[in-house]
């Protein structure tokens, strides 16, 4: 039996900390509140969370800034809440270390799939499988051999980097820029067409509906993230 | 020494500078000939014709081919522009159109005769004019010329022919022009040819023959125009030299002033200076000196000296109006001040400009050279305008009467003293009437009374009383002296009330000039500006003032003012374009209503001040062109710093107004969205906490965050409106497929777009395009929804892009009622419903919000009804230059 997840939510706004640990606890996990960010800095170092749940729209310091902070010493999954339209806030947040983020406003389903996601991911992070299936798809990661409806697809080089990248992050949210350094290195921080250009050709060959994606998805703005469930 | 062969740095700027503004010119092309017939005509068309069969695009401006067959059937087959016509007292004359000339905008344009008289109310009095326009323009000008016409040539031709010629072409036109051609005709041969009516028809030739054409005549003039060519010749020389550094050494400029009198020499003054000068190839300056004596004269007489400066300006002198007490210091001055070696005057008749300021100037001024140029014997008499005038001070017929009255005052007082004092002492008493007349009434009232004081004294009391004889021969002293007395009073009065009036009339100028900055400088609005300009123009110049300023497209319109007194738009364009004041008393249109004077700031040109003067003829004496010129900067200064305050305070306001809106847009942002977050959340987790809610109950709270969800899209609609509108939205334009953006759209809308049938059809050979992901998915989402609302459940939806041109055309159509007919454009207003009062809820910015986005990105937005049924959407986005994306091997 694995035991109760503790979350700690940071959020300024008392009727949405409430709603939240209503949804929270309604999954089952043990809910934390914090005020301000200082108070969630606190909370965050002492009750040892499953998962962090932060505004970045708080009045005592930046949220990109918290995030930071908590990386510094933590490898806990953490995810934004943003009521700003701005993409540069929660691009921010996520190159900094954030795993995903919800715009306000958001649904109470939307909420705990994320939560759900990001709390299976840190569980399985240590463990190392060999073979990846979302859809029809099955990835070798061994063989480096990838299988669509049991035929194999070729994939180029830098195609099948992208893919390892995304499954090694399966539900996070990763930034262009992220993937820009991971794949093609620090230098080409300023080509995200190249990203997009594969993007779109890796989802040809892996999709079944490329202009639909399932799997493969856009973040407007942001960047990419992949999801295996269905 | 190796310095002296490198050629003067400022003069190759100056030569630099030149060719520069001469590439943009077009050139002039002079076809010079000794006397008319002589086939100058013949020539150019000659060489337009050679021009032609090579493919340059010529027009004939003007030929006169006064009837010769030779020249007729040359410009057979030329393209001739059509003469524009003129109405002038009852006839018709046919004139050259400059306009159409400029908008045919040729190559070249051959324009006959380079002297010529443009019918008054053309653009320009002179053809020459015409030509310098054209030349501004950058068309290339053929024309033809007469030795006679020539500016400097003139007297000399004249006093060889006897006959003087008043159209004439100012020496600087001749000397300016890119190359002369000299079409030369032995004497003989003209004569033949005369003979044989190839020239003019019989009795005019005939009747030419005798007068112009005679073999001396002809000879002398053959002579002056080989002689000018070769003049010219030798400046192309001296030119090539410099051009090419032949020479080392650089002549020091001998430069020249003119000093022009208001003696009959003037334009012979002007004519020989303009020839020295281009002799010794020195610039020049003429200036007028106007004393107190000088203002005294007639207006006439004085705008002819004015006339004198604006020959020498023609003639490419600086001109300048002097004012002083003396007008040798003051030309002395100005020599000193610019430089000017020698000093050219004229001999005069007159006291003023005799040998007296000649010596003057040399007694003053050692160091200067003074040329004295003589009259030429044919001189003819100096054209002047209402000599009768000749005292300036107005005499009113009033101070006749009271100086009669004084003298019969004094008769009155006197015939009863006349038994107790002495005749001498009564004489004093008459003088002393005399004196108080030429004190009080000015010069000829004095001489009035003066001869009846006289006239009185001896009648009533020089014995033999009641008769006019004089017994003793003294008192014929006495008359004498009474005569001398009120003579000398009166000219010192009249001289110093004169002086008097002068100086008030500097001093109201003075004042009002001054009066006039004052205010111009606390005006804050062109309203002021224009009230006073109008205000000041009213008292200074007896005219009516408008204002012209640039509107915001860029054109002149006149700042309030009367419909009847509205200024003329194109003169005031086009003293506008070119700086220069145009229309009544200038070169430019004179025979228009009013005068047009750009107002130059430091920084552009910022209008035209349009004058009508109330009474015309309306000539401005020196001094009131003087005001006038410098009220038009002061107006313009005022302007400009009105302009540029207004500039600066919308700059100001922009920036705060910026600051606030973007400040009230994020704290609206946040204020509003947080509470609906939490209202939607809460209704939601309603369900979640403690037991389940009955079905009702659950509806409600399901309802609930509905209504909130739509507020809180509604909220960001409006906030994105008003970004977009604001110009306050940061674009991340990055080169991406359309497809992604497509993509996200579909998926973002899935929820409302389940009950249609969406089919995408994007080529995959489309190329990337720049654009802003999050905005450009707004549009689609916007589309889609748009499509999804309007259309009943089970309708098709399709997304198509192609490729057209420079474009990327992007479209969603769908085959529901289609749009209403007529109203495709005004769905992209804010707040615009399809369908009034329509059951679909909405509040119509969607579609504004697609414009709104489309348009930051350069492209456009189009609403339709297909043909086979439904509505279409098309975006049109700019291709632009995609980057390369490496290929892997």
């Amino acid at each position: 039996m694995e035991q109760t997840p503790v979350i700690i939510v940071v959020e300024d706004e008392p009727q949405i900390r409430r709603f939240l640990r209503t949804a929270l606890e309604a999954e089952g996990c043990a809910v934390t509140e914090a005020g301000t960010a200082e108070r969630g800095l606190i909370e965050a170092g002492t009750r040892k969370p499953d998962l962090v749940i932060l505004d970045l729209g708080l009045p005592d310091r930046d949220g990109v800034e918290v995030v930071r902070d908590i990386r510094a010493w933590s490898g806990v999954p953490i995810l934004i809440l943003s009521a700003r339209a701005d993409e540069n806030d929660k691009v921010a947040a996520l190159d900094a270390g954030a795993d995903d983020y919800l715009t306000k406003p958001f649904g109470v389903g939307e909420l705990q799939a994320r939560m759900r996601a990001l709390l299976r991911r840190s569980a399985r992070a240590s463990a190392n499988e060999p073979t990846v299936c979302f859809g029809d798809v099955e990835v070798d990661l061994a063989q480096r051999r990838v299988m669509r409806a049991g035929a194999e697809v070729h994939l180029t080089p830098i195609e099948y980097r992208l893919l390892t990248q995304l499954i090694a992050n399966t539900g996070r949210v990763l930034t262009h820029q992220q993937l820009l350094r991971e794949v093609w290195g620090p230098g080409h921080a300023g080509d995200s067409h190249y990203l997009r250009v594969y993007m779109t050709a890796l989802r040809r060959k892996l999709e079944t509906n490329p202009t639909l994606p399932r799997h493969l998805l856009t973040e407007s703005g942001v960047g990419y993230r992949l999801v295996t469930g269905n | 020494m190796a310095a002296d062969d490198r050629p003067d740095p400022d003069a190759l700027l100056a030569q630099l500078e030149a060719e520069q503004a001469k590439a943009q010119r077009g050139k002039l092309k002079i076809f010079f000939g000794a006397s008319p017939g002589v086939g100058k005509t013949y020539a150019m068309l000659s060489a337009a014709r050679l021009l032609v069969a090579q493919g340059v695009d010529l027009v004939v401006g003007v030929v006169e081919t006064h009837g010769r067959a030779e020249t007729m059937a040359l410009a057979e087959g030329l393209e001739i522009l059509p003469r524009l016509e003129i109405e002038y007292r009852g006839h018709t004359l046919r004139e050259f159109d400059l306009d159409a000339a400029l908008a045919r905008k040729p190559a070249l344009i051959l324009m006959d005769e380079l002297a010529h008289s443009n019918a008054p109310g053309s653009r320009h009095p002179k053809r020459w004019q015409d030509i310098e326009e054209l030349l501004d323009a950058g068309i290339d000008v053929y024309t033809t010329v007469n030795v006679q016409h020539i500016d400097s040539l003139n007297d000399v031709v004249g006093g060889i022919t006897g006959a003087r010629i008043w159209e004439t072409v100012p020496d600087k036109v001749f000397d300016a022009a890119d190359e002369v051609v000299l079409v030369d005709l032995p004497p003989d041969e003209l004569l033949q040819r005369l003979k044989e009516g190839k020239v003019y028809i019989p009795q005019q030739a005939e009747r030419a023959m005798a007068n112009f054409f005679r073999k001396g005549n002809l000879l002398a003039l053959r002579e002056i125009s080989l002689r000018r060519t070769a003049d010219r010749v030798d400046e192309d020389v001296l030119a090539y030299r410099r051009s090419q550094s032949v020479s080392g050494v650089w002549p020091m400029q001998e430069s020249l002033l003119v000093c022009i009198g208001p003696g009959p020499g003037g334009e012979k003054l002007i004519r020989n200076a303009a020839r020295v000068a281009a002799q010794s190839e020195a610039p020049w300056h003429a200036v007028y000196v106007e004393t107190p004596k000088l203002q005294r004269k007639p207006d006439a007489e004085r705008a002819q000296m004015l006339k004198m400066l604006k020959l020498a300006q023609d003639a490419g002198a600086r001109t300048a109006v002097l004012s002083g007490p003396d007008a040798a210091q003051a030309a002395i001055a100005y020599a000193r001040q610019h430089n000017l070696g020698k000093v050219m005057v004229g001999r005069d008749r007159r006291p003023f400009w005799d040998l007296g300021f000649a010596y003057r100037l040399g007694r003053q001024a050692p160091d200067l050279d003074v040329i004295q140029v003589a009259h030429a014997p044919a001189e003819l008499p100096p054209r002047r305008h209402g000599t009768g005038e000749k005292s300036a001070p107005v005499v009113r017929r009033a101070d006749y009467a009271w100086a009669v009255a004084i003298v019969v005052a004094v008769t009155v007082v006197a015939t009863p003293l006349a038994k107790l004092l002495d005749l001498a002492n009564i004489v004093m008493l008459f003088l002393l009437g005399v004196f108080f007349t030429a004190v009080r009434l000015g010069r000829g009232p004095a001489l009035l009374s003066a001869f009846l004081a006289v006239a009185a004294f001896d009648f009533f009391f020089v014995p033999p009383q009641l008769s006019f004889a004089v017994s003793d021969v003294q008192y014929l002293v006495t008359f004498a002296v009474m005569l001398i007395v009120a003579l000398i009073t009166g000219q010192l009065t009249a001289g110093l009330r004169f002086q008097v009036t002068v100086a008030q009339g500097r001093e109201q100028r003075t004042l009002a000039l001054y009066e006039m900055a004052r205010e111009l400088s606390a005006a804050l609005t062109v309203e002021q500006i224009a009230e006073i300009t109008e205000r000041f123009v009213a008292q200074g110049f007896n005219a009516r003032a408008t204002l012209m300023l640039l509107d915001a497209r860029d054109r002149l319109a006149a700042v309030g003012g009367s419909a009847e007194d509205a200024p003329d738009i194109g003169i005031a364009q086009w003293a506008f374009d070119h700086g220069e004041t145009a229309g009544l008393s200038t070169d430019t249109l004179p025979s228009a209503p009013m005068l047009y004077v750009p107002l130059k700031a430091p920084m552009r040109t910022r209008g035209i001040l349009a004058l009508r003067p109330r009474d015309l003829p309306w000539l401005p004496a020196p001094e009131q062109q003087r005001l006038l010129d410098t009220s038009a900067t002061l107006i313009a200064i005022a302007i400009e710093r009105v302009h540029y305050i207004s500039v600066a305070q919308d700059a100001l306001v922009h920036m705060e107004s910026e600051r606030l809106r973007n400040s009230l847009l994020s704290a609206l942002s946040h204020d509003l969205r947080t509470p609906l977050t939490a209202l939607a959340g809460l209704a939601e987790s309603l369900t979640l906490a403690g037991p389940s809610l009955p079905k009702a109950q659950a509806e409600i709270a399901q309802a609930i965050r509905e209504e909130a969800l739509r507020t809180s899209a509604l909220v960001n609609n409006l906030l994105d409106m008003a970004r977009l509108e604001t110009g306050s939205v940061k674009l991340t334009r990055e080169w991406q497929p359309l497809e992604e953006v497509v993509g996200v759209a579909l998926q973002a809308r899935a929820s409302v777009l389940a009950h249609h049938a969406v089919r995408v059809d994007l080529p995959a050979d489309l190329p990337l395009l720049e654009f802003d992901a999050v905005l450009m998915e707004r549009v689609f989402c916007n589309l889609l929804e748009n499509a999804a609302k309007y259309t009943p459940a089970g309708s098709r939806i399709e997304i198509a892009a192609r490729r057209d041109g420079d474009n990327v055309e992007i479209s969603v159509a769908d085959n529901g009622p289609g749009l209403p007919p007529g109203k495709e454009e005004a769905l992209f207003e804010k707040f615009a419903r399809g369908h009034e009062e329509s059951a679909v809820a909405g509040v119509g910015l969607g579609l504004a919000i697609v414009r709104a986005v489309v348009e930051v990105h350069k492209g456009s937005v189009r609403a339709e009804n297909r043909p086979e049924g439904g509505a279409r959407f098309v975006v049109t986005l700019p291709v632009g230059e995609p980057p390369s994306v490496p290929v892997e091997a």
